[in-house]
């Protein structure tokens, strides 16, 4: 669906509007307030867009550090070029132990590639351990937001969702702490009896070959610590040359994500030790288009981007219309320059415009990635490789540009404006669109330079 | 000072009140104003959409070639013009021209209404011109200026924006309206004119009886 459509539907839904709102406003606040905390916000800003800035301009050798440190402390590295050769990774490590349920920290990636579902197919059963994940997973639903997967739900409808499965039979109540409890009993028991786990990463240290997840609650400490074998799904992007570098990350995205100074859990390991944790590490690199990425040279700092979700609280169009309508599981902002690139322009085409370029994005992004000129950039790459040169659009643009190509033509249809015709007199577009809401402007009796001209006659005669 | 006026082919074609009042302003604090009639659109349009819009910003940059400084009661067409054009004469955005060059913020106005001024996307992160507008309507005589709620949110217009999203627009401008209201100001001002007839254009069709100005008409006024 394009997004103006889907957009449509997500704001016909009153509920949705209310539980987002709600939400992002009060987000965007507590965002505010820690970071105004910090002196050296924007001096963090710069080396977060450098350190990422190196590593993507380094990325081979990276990589081959990442893989020979991991490798050094006891890991497996495996390389997967796409979402499909990824899951039979993972499947084939999990079969190897004759698993048949694999426990999952949240992971965008592995929600990326429909991991979930490639077991599934392979009869393996993943349990999503984050509790806005289970919620979704659940509810049979998609994640709407990056780090607050359900933020479209509210406490009611939760509390509902796990009387209807995980809480059968029990009385929940609206006390969010007896709701939590539900998750707690369920999940417990999974922490301590299932072998297999699966996380994704926030950052993977090529110096170390230490691999860190970033989190609130606490599950994905079990699920990294308690399995007997660890799969770890990182992103080739996610990879940073150096240890010292988490210094700057790590304060960057707790404060841009959940407004928070510091995360409650910062899990970090490096390969695997006797006796203590996982026995069997294995860390699967992706591509999945993200090499692609790289080749543009101004598309290629979305792949700069840590998943603080910054953006999405603060955009005008996100906050309205939620995540569901990005069709993707990276939604907001940095979904629409992210998600064309990794997919390819043709399977979504209306997400670069899913934005009034406001800027408010770029503003708070902790690594300064531009996103209206990579919107614009993406546009321009629609126009030119995806769309038809006989495009109505593409035609009336054309048109356009020869009008204000000559003074001349701009002067005709200047004129022709006045009578409702020509290029101009359509502006400022198919009218169905604006006039539902708003009244078109009368085209003035006469233009700025018309009166200009005839002041200046009054003047020298 | 002499200067160069750009009007922007959108003020020119259908608010040319806005060009007249920025002519009027600038004469009375001293500037000589020219305008250069070979100028049309600075290309932002075409450039936001996607399209070509190099030779449209070639063509901005020769018309005002050797001007001392331009001047446009623009921010957006401002933003675009500077981040696209390479070497050129200054380009200013009305209120950053005002403060910054002439160093005024009295410009000797008088409108004795009750205003509110939505800050533009566009001249608030592109720009950065903070509180210049604010000082300037400030210090008009009479003028009751109210703060308008959740004022650095975007309107909704984003040129194309508003036709291709247009349900999503309507969403953003429905709560820029209901603030706007909720100010019960008189006028709706900003300084840019792109976002004031997408705002104007409802309040219109509401019949809610509140007009839009922008800020140059309002620093014109001798009410």
């Amino acid at each position: 669906m394009s997004f103006p459509a889907a957009a449509k539907r997500s704001l016909g839904d009153a509920q949705l509007r209310r539980n987002l709102g709600k939400a992002t406003t009060a987000i965007r606040a507590k965002r505010a307030g820690v970071v105004a905390e910090l002196d050296d916000w924007e001096a963090l800003r710069d080396a977060g867009a450098a350190i990422k800035a190196r590593a993507m301009a380094t990325l081979p050798e990276q990589l081959e550090r990442l893989e020979a440190s991991v490798t050094r402390a006891g890991g497996v590295v495996h390389w997967a070029r796409d979402g499909a050769e990824a899951n039979a990774i993972v499947a084939g490590i999990t079969r190897d132990h004759g698993a048949r349920e694999v426990i999952k920290v949240k992971s965008l990636a592995t929600d990326e590639i429909g991991l979930n579902e490639a077991l599934a197919a392979r009869g393996i059963a993943a349990i999503e351990t984050d509790l806005a994940e289970l919620i979704v997973q659940l509810g049979h639903d998609e994640p709407s937001h990056i780090l607050v997967p359900a933020i479209h739900r509210n406490r009611a409808e939760i509390a509902a969702l796990f009387e209807r499965t995980i809480a059968a039979g029990q009385r929940l109540g609206l006390e969010p702490a007896s709701i939590a409890e539900a998750a707690r009993r369920h999940l417990r028991d999974k922490f301590l009896s299932v072998g297999v786990a699966v996380s994704g990463a926030n950052f993977g240290v090529a110096e170390t070959g230490s691999v860190c997840v970033v989190e609130s609650e606490g599950n994905g400490r079990m699920c990294t610590t308690l399995p007997r074998v660890l799969i770890t799904l990182m992103g080739l992007e996610k990879v940073l040359p150096e240890w010292r570098d988490l210094e700057v990350m790590l304060q960057l995205l707790p404060r841009s994500s959940t407004a928070e100074r510091m995360n409650p859990y910062t899990s970090i390991w490096t390969g695997v030790r006797a006796g203590d944790g996982p026995q069997e590490f294995h860390l699967v690199l992706l591509d999945g288009g993200r090499t692609d990425v790289l080749a543009d040279a101004i598309g290629r700092q979305a792949l700069h981007c840590i998943r603080c979700s910054a953006c999405l609280n603060v955009c005008p169009v996100y906050s309205r219309v939620g995540g569901h309508a990005y069709e993707s599981v990276y939604p907001g902002p940095i979904g629409a320059i992210l998600t064309p690139q990794l997919r390819g322009l043709d399977s979504a085409p209306t997400l670069p415009w899913a934005s009034s370029l406001c800027g408010a994005c770029y503003e708070v992004c902790p690594v300064k990635i531009d996103i209206p000129t990579v919107l614009v950039h993406l546009r321009g790459r629609v126009v030119r490789e995806a769309r038809s040169r006989w495009s109505p659009e593409r035609l009336a643009m054309d048109a356009l540009a020869r009008v204000f190509g000559s003074r001349a033509a701009y002067e005709r249809a200047q004129r022709l404006a006045r009578a409702g015709n020509g290029p101009l007199g359509s502006l400022p577009g198919p009218l169905s669109g604006w006039t539902a809401m708003r009244e078109l402007p009368d085209v003035p009796e006469q233009s700025f330079r018309d009166w200009w001209a005839a002041r200046d006659a009054g003047a020298t005669a | 000072m002499r200067v160069a006026l750009f009007i922007t082919c959108f003020n020119d074609t259908l608010f040319p009140e806005t060009g007249k009042a920025t002519v009027a302003l600038l004469e009375r604090l001293g500037c000589e104003v020219e305008f250069r009639a070979e100028q049309t659109c600075c290309g932002q349009m075409h450039g936001n959409s996607g399209y070509e819009a190099g030779p449209l910003v070639e063509r901005f940059a020769r018309v005002f070639a050797g001007a001392e400084v331009v001047v446009s009661p623009s921010a957006s067409c401002v933003g675009f013009v500077r981040e696209r054009m390479g070497d050129g004469p200054p380009v200013y955005e009305l209120s950053e021209f005002l403060v910054d060059v002439l160093g005024v913020e009295d410009v000797g106005a008088s409108f004795p209404h009750r205003v509110t001024l939505h800050p533009t996307c566009h001249s608030l992160r592109a720009l950065r011109v903070g509180d210049r507008p604010q000082r300037l309507l400030h210090a008009v005589r009479g003028i009751d200026l109210v703060e308008l709620g959740d004022a650095r949110e975007c309107c909704g217009f984003g040129g194309t924006f508003a036709v291709k999203n247009a349900d999503t627009s309507m969403a953003m401008l429905g709560d820029k309206l209901r603030h706007v209201l909720d100010t019960r100001a008189e006028v709706c001002t900003a300084v840019d004119t792109s976002c004031l007839m997408h705002i104007g254009g409802a309040l219109k069709r509401q019949r809610a009886g509140v007009r839009v100005m922008h800020v140059a008409e309002i620093l014109a006024a001798r009410e």
